[in-house]
């Protein structure tokens, strides 16, 4: 990782400047920096990354949040840098980024503490109320009465003005890009039920709904600060999952001075120096070969590929050898990671065009009801020739048909399902996400690190003898290619000693030698290390002792959750980057018939947009970068958590387990809930049947609006509970 | 009814208290890091600061 090596330690002017942007200048001459540290998991972290930045020179101030997992740190400026602070931390063992302002949602905290404000204002004024209201309803005199209203009045106006913001600017918002949302009818019917209620106070009236406009505010806060808070907690578990780009790298310059700078500073034609475990900052090629790079991430290929001299490199892959130099070709805007970025944003395009539930019930209720009550209007004037009257009973006509159920009754169930969806370790990005998952009809799946763990075991251990065994794990043990430690861990369950004479010798692309005294062993490529049949074998001087033969392990659960998919009615299909036979094989043991290998990512769009006209909704389960685009386009996404950020990001969901389980417990949820949200829309409706007769009518009071409204509220909110009997059976409880 | 002139506001002044207990706490940080606070009580260092 950069930042880690000693060639940072003088301090460069790009990773100054943006520290210097972070940190905030406070008064005497300090300096505070919150640092986003995803590693800090339990006390222990907290405490040792306290008192060890506390023993540095310099700071004055560490403070862990083990929530947000941040450490704010205020040092003294001209006895240590920010650089500095950042040395300090990963030298405790902790790698700290500076919180990106983009992702991070950077007001995010502030519109906690407001929703929470406006929660507590509008709990402790509709209680207040009530108090008042049950006096009232229970009979008070007129001079008693128009006391309580008074007080009510001076309770409501100020608590609906504080209580009621996250509301009034979210109509505003809506309004102004000339959309309606649940927002508009709420504000609408607040508003005009404190106005009403003034007048009819100011009047000596006995109907004010000062309590039916303040518990509107608090049932619906309280539905808000859940969805808010479910919001939060997926997505900053998906950001704190997230791994540093690869935003330096090494640039080897005039007379092999090696400088480090900044991914975006590279120009083609520079020679970049990548040390083992660095992943490649741009295209390019390999100055001098062979060299072992892994480039699963990229191409969604299982195996390791050897790059002789002037091999290709693609941005994203990674070193899996010994360090060596590549020659740039593209700067990084033009290389293939943003290349992937890019048909990435242009996927985006349909899934914001999504309408949700909410919104459609919003465009649909809203002008029945704001028509209902202008005929109301209309009609009592005709009726009885009194404005004053007939204003009063539309108004109660908008408060009676409360909005309350309706804008309650998704948003509850989307917090109810997130909820169950957290506990058995999957991350849901949003309530729109749910509902297109429920909608899928079609499951595409990607094959390396999605339906395979990436790792590998031998297939045939039968076929081996313990002697063989023995001396291939002593051979491979000194390598870190996937088929060594296949090997050694075969070794390992067999008991099979692993002692060889001397230092074996890896040649990269064949295999690893060593010289004994009873000849040449090789372990490696089949006509290298021996003549035979098999991908790997084990050779004394050209003489097969041993063939191996490697299978991918797949993922717990895969090919149980395929078949659950398909009796579940969906179609499932794998779209691999990989080896058509690899495909093949990982296919029929999951059993999968429709399959097809060598896909790249354009391609996996292409089959996607086909599906699409073909009326088919598709999920897609995926995780590598070639998996990017076509899980943003896709109409839900699913990846695992191990997947690439730009996989993560793009994805819905994000599962935290090993099992793939989760895939067709999450659509079965999805589909339970929204089941739900059409039963909890379709009892806020019934009540409006009921309710607005009565209305129109002219009969309803504060009280028969009190009660309506809070018995529609707890019904759609009991309704919305009910998904919580869901579980995952024996989940993989990870996480928090 | 004379009793309401004393109890009304009795009432209200104890909601209002509670309310500003709760804002107080919002607005010092009680409910920034409820994790962290819940590992610090644990901890016999780290009580010098408790904010």
């Amino acid at each position: 990782m950069p930042g880690a090596d000693a060639a940072v330690a003088g301090g460069t002017p790009d990773l100054d400047a943006r520290m210097a942007e972070s940190a905030v200048r406070r008064g005497g001459g300090r300096c505070e920096l919150v640092l986003s540290v995803p590693g800090i998991r339990c006390g222990a972290c907290m405490r040792a990354i306290e008192s060890g930045l506390a023993a540095a020179p310099g700071i004055t101030e560490v403070r862990v949040n083990l929530s947000l997992r941040r450490v704010r740190v205020v040092w003294r400026e001209g006895i240590t840098t920010a650089v500095s602070v950042l040395q300090a931390l990963e030298a405790l063992g902790f790698e700290a980024h500076i919180p990106d302002p983009d992702r991070e949602a950077a007001g995010d905290d502030a519109r906690y503490r407001q929703l929470l404000l406006a929660l507590a204002v509008a709990g402790f004024a509709a209680g207040n109320i009530m108090m008042m209201s049950i006096a009232v309803w229970s009979g008070a005199d007129s001079s008693t009465r128009d006391l309580f209203h008074w007080l009510s009045a001076l309770i409501a106006v100020p608590a609906v003005a504080i209580a009621g913001r996250p509301f009034f600017s979210g109509a505003v918002a809506a309004l102004a890009v000339r959309r309606i949302t649940m927002d508009v009818p709420i504000s609408l019917a607040v508003i005009l039920a404190v106005l009403l209620s003034l007048v009819e106070t100011a009047g000596s009236g006995p109907h004010a709904y000062f309590d039916a406009a303040v518990g509107l505010l608090f049932f619906l806060l309280i539905g808000r600060t859940l969805d808010h808070l479910m919001r939060r907690r997926a997505r900053s578990a998906a950001t704190l999952l997230s791994r540093l780009a690869p935003d330096r790298t090494l640039r080897v310059g005039p007379e092999d001075a090696v400088e480090d700078v900044a991914v975006r500073e590279v120009r083609p034609g520079d020679i970049l120096l990548l040390r083992s475990g660095d992943r490649i900052p741009v295209d390019g090629e390999v100055i001098e070969g062979p060299v072992r790079i892994d480039a699963g991430i990229v191409t969604g290929e299982s195996s390791l590929m050897t790059g002789e001299t002037g091999h290709p490199l693609s941005a994203g892959m990674l070193n899996a050898g010994d360090g060596f130099r590549m020659r740039a070709a593209r700067t990084a805007s033009r290389s293939f990671v943003a290349e992937i970025t890019r048909l990435m944003e242009a996927a985006e395009g349909t899934r914001a065009r999504y309408r949700q539930l909410s919104e459609k019930a919003a465009g649909i209720y809203v002008p029945a009801v704001h028509a209902v009550a202008a005929a109301t209007f209309v009609g009592w004037w005709l009726a009885s020739g009194d404005p004053w009257l007939a204003a009063s009973i539309a108004i109660a006509v908008l408060i009676i048909t409360c909005p309350c159920a309706l804008a309650l009754a998704v948003p509850m169930v989307h917090v109810v399902a997130a909820g169950q969806m957290f506990r058995s370790g999957l991350l849901l990005r949003d309530g729109a996400a749910l509902e297109r998952l429920a909608e899928i009809s079609h499951v595409v799946l990607d094959k390396t690190g999605t339906l395979t763990t990436g790792v590998v075991r031998v297939a045939n251990p039968g076929t081996i003898g313990t002697d063989a065994l023995a001396l291939a794990a002593g051979l491979a043990q000194t390598s870190s290619h996937p088929k060594s430690r296949a090997i050694c861990a075969l070794a390992r369950a067999r008991g099979a000693a692993r002692t060889v004479p001397g230092q074996p010798v890896e040649h990269v692309g064949l295999g690893i030698e060593l010289a004994t005294g009873e000849g040449v062993l090789r372990l490696g490529r089949a006509g290298w290390a021996g003549a035979g049949e098999g991908a790997t074998v084990l050779g004394r001087d050209g003489t097969v002792l041993a063939a191996f033969e490697f299978e991918e392990v797949l993922r717990p659960g895969a090919a149980a959750s395929a078949h659950a998919l398909r009796a579940a009615g969906l179609g499932v299909e794998i779209l691999s980057g990989d080896r058509p036979d690899k495909v093949a094989c990982v296919a029929a043991a999951v059993g999968v018939a429709d399959w097809k290998g060598g896909v790249r990512p354009e391609e996996k769009l292409a089959r996607l947009a086909e599906l699409g006209r073909r009326g088919e909704q598709v999920l897609m389960v995926g995780d590598g970068l070639n998996d990017g685009p076509s899980l943003s386009a896709a109409h839900a996404s699913m990846a695992p958590s191990g997947a690439c950020d730009v996989g993560r990001s793009a994805a819905d969901l994000v599962f935290l387990g090993e099992s793939l389980a989760v895939v067709p417990f999450a659509i079965d949820l999805a589909s339970r809930a929204r089941a739900l949200m059409r039963q909890n829309l379709g009892l806020a409706v019934l009540y409006n049947l009921i309710a607005v007769p009565v209305a129109v009518a002219g009969l309803a009071t504060p009280l028969v609006a009190a009660i309506a409204m809070s018995l529609s509220s707890v019904l759609v909110t009991a309704n919305a509970l009910r998904l919580s009997s869901r579980r995952l059976p024996a989940a993989p409880r990870e996480g928090e | 009814m004379d009793v309401l002139l004393l109890l009304v506001p009795v009432a209200l002044l104890l909601g209002v208290l509670g309310l500003a207990a709760f804002v107080w706490a919002l607005k010092n940080g009680q409910f920034a890091d409820p994790k962290g606070s819940a590992q610090r009580i644990l901890d016999h260092d780290s009580d010098d600061d408790w904010r």
